[in-house]
């Protein structure tokens, strides 16, 4: 049976067309994904997206050993500083991605909705004696609020100076009268919000929300929007993008992996890639021809299949057909002329350099 | 719901327009609503048979793929070239300037096999 958020009802009420996602009914759309986006683009949306995990480690090592079970530098966080990482298998393959918030009492880890449990059972097994672990996700919302408006909403919502939390940065502050987790962080390269509360204080929040941002034409966002949004950044989707089966260095995450830090889950098998050199390599691409590449979609090069499509989709910011792909090594550079099997057909497309969209509105 | 009296329906979906023994085909308003931002149609060739009930394209929405059915037998004479540059025409005018493509049909008796427009809003009620 699946699960309903604490805003369900709003998105009855605004029109959500709900289906099954992660073992919660999810709004897919409401005025539709291409209306959607653009209002994201263009002023203000909001997301519920109460369905991502949310993990407490506590204890006074919780930093070293975050730093032990994911890939980027825990060490290196400031108080109130908000970490893009990893976890890793022992093999190199990848756990999940998620964002590390360096709170005052606590780090908080939050997790793809879909990969919690696992996650959380993979922390156990890995757990420190010196510190505790709390899966908290049942009791906590997720309101994500994106787009080039952003600012001017969350004022009306807060005394917080928001000028204070910089990008990828959070303050544990009242919004609305109660107390929550507020971070300039999100998964559509605009600006934007996310804040976490108790789910019974969510309703509230979330129409408050509306309310300040009606005169920008605010509008509920679907999950559809969420991932064209997040395709257009090159922004990865777990299960997609990254799997167990996929490295950061060929995912191109290198940049959120401390090789230099203290050990890690997973870091030996790394430095060995890193060695021996890569042989697959996530690339993005344009179509050149008409056509929208997909999931699972192979792709050939001189041909020859060379790799597979992880995601594709129409951008309504752009105008054009994008995707991500792995390839093998060195045809993922960028410039190169590629062909998506798209049914019976050979597609041309040309790699080209992330992210898709370059003018989004983030700090 | 939007269904005009003057068209022949299809259970995938599809209206034709009979105009002597050619059919101008495309998909419903009711189609085009559920698919909802289609981003990509792949039309047949002009000159290509296609055979009533069988796949002839492909409509792709942002986050789906559905088969293009051909509601009559015959031979495309004519395809609609907007369609392809701008899908999203079908979005705004499924019955009018959302056409796909017009069949000179082999079979006139074929018609009589679609559905009329109550036949198709029942239909689409009970679906």
């Amino acid at each position: 049976m699946d699960k309903k958020t604490a805003l369900y009802d709003a998105h009855i009420e605004k029109g959500g067309k709900m289906v099954p996602f992660a073992g919660y009914i999810m709004p897919v759309q409401f005025q539709g994904i291409v209306h959607e986006v653009k209002r994201v683009r263009s002023t203000a949306g909001v997301f519920d997206v109460s369905h991502m995990g949310e993990i407490n480690v506590t204890g006074e090592r919780r930093k070293e050993f975050v730093n032990h079970i994911t890939t980027n530098n825990v060490m290196d966080l400031k108080p109130n500083q908000v970490q893009y990482s990893m976890m890793l298998y022992e093999n190199g393959g990848i756990v999940d991605d998620l964002l590390v918030y360096n709170l005052k009492d606590r780090i908080l880890l939050v997790v793809n909705a879909s990969n919690t449990d696992k996650d959380f059972e993979w922390i156990m097994n890995n757990k420190w004696d010196d510190v505790e672990i709390e899966n908290i996700s049942s009791s906590i919302s997720q309101i994500a609020l994106q787009g080039p408006k952003s600012n001017d909403i969350m004022k009306e919502l807060t005394d917080y100076d928001l000028d204070s939390i910089p990008f990828y940065h959070a303050a544990e502050t009242d919004v609305c009268g109660i107390n929550a987790v507020l971070s300039r962080t999100g998964y559509t390269g605009e600006d934007g919000f996310e804040i976490y509360m108790p789910n019974e204080h969510a309703m509230n929040i979330y129409k408050k929300m509306m309310n300040a941002g009606a005169e920008y034409d605010i509008e509920p966002i679907g999950l559809g929007a969420r991932d064209t949004l997040r395709l257009e950044m090159r922004y990865m989707l777990y299960g997609n993008d990254i799997t167990k089966d996929t490295t950061p260095l060929e995912a191109g995450l290198s940049w959120a992996v401390k090789m230099t830090k203290d050990e890690f889950i997973g870091r030996d098998v790394l430095i060995k890639q890193k060695e021996d050199g890569l042989t697959k390599r996530l690339c993005a691409f344009e179509m050149l021809e008409r056509g929208i590449p997909r999931h699972d979609y192979r792709i050939f090069i001189d041909n020859e299949d060379m790799g597979f499509v992880t995601s594709g989709n129409a951008s309504p910011s752009l105008d054009k057909y994008i995707g991500l792909g792995y390839v093998k090594v060195p045809y993922n550079k960028v410039g190169n002329e590629i062909y998506i099997q798209i049914r019976d057909k050979m597609v041309k497309a040309l790699t080209v350099k992330p992210p898709f969209y370059k003018n989004g509105s983030h700090k | 719901m939007n269904a005009p009296k003057d068209l022949k329906y299809t259970k995938s979906h599809e209206w034709i327009k009979i105009d002597g023994n050619i059919a101008i085909q495309g998909i419903t308003d009711y189609a085009q609503n559920e698919l909802s931002d289609i981003a990509f149609v792949e039309l047949p060739d002009i000159g290509n048979a296609v055979k009533m009930g069988e796949s002839c394209g492909t409509i792709e929405a942002v986050k789906a793929v559905s088969d293009l059915y051909a509601a009559v037998s015959g031979e495309i004479v004519e395809i609609n070239n907007s369609i392809a540059d701008g899908p999203e025409i079908i979005n705004e005018d499924a019955f009018g300037k959302g056409w796909f493509f017009k069949i000179k049909m082999n079979d006139i008796a074929e018609v009589d096999k679609l559905l009329n427009a109550e036949e198709y809003v029942k239909f689409t009620e009970e679906e």
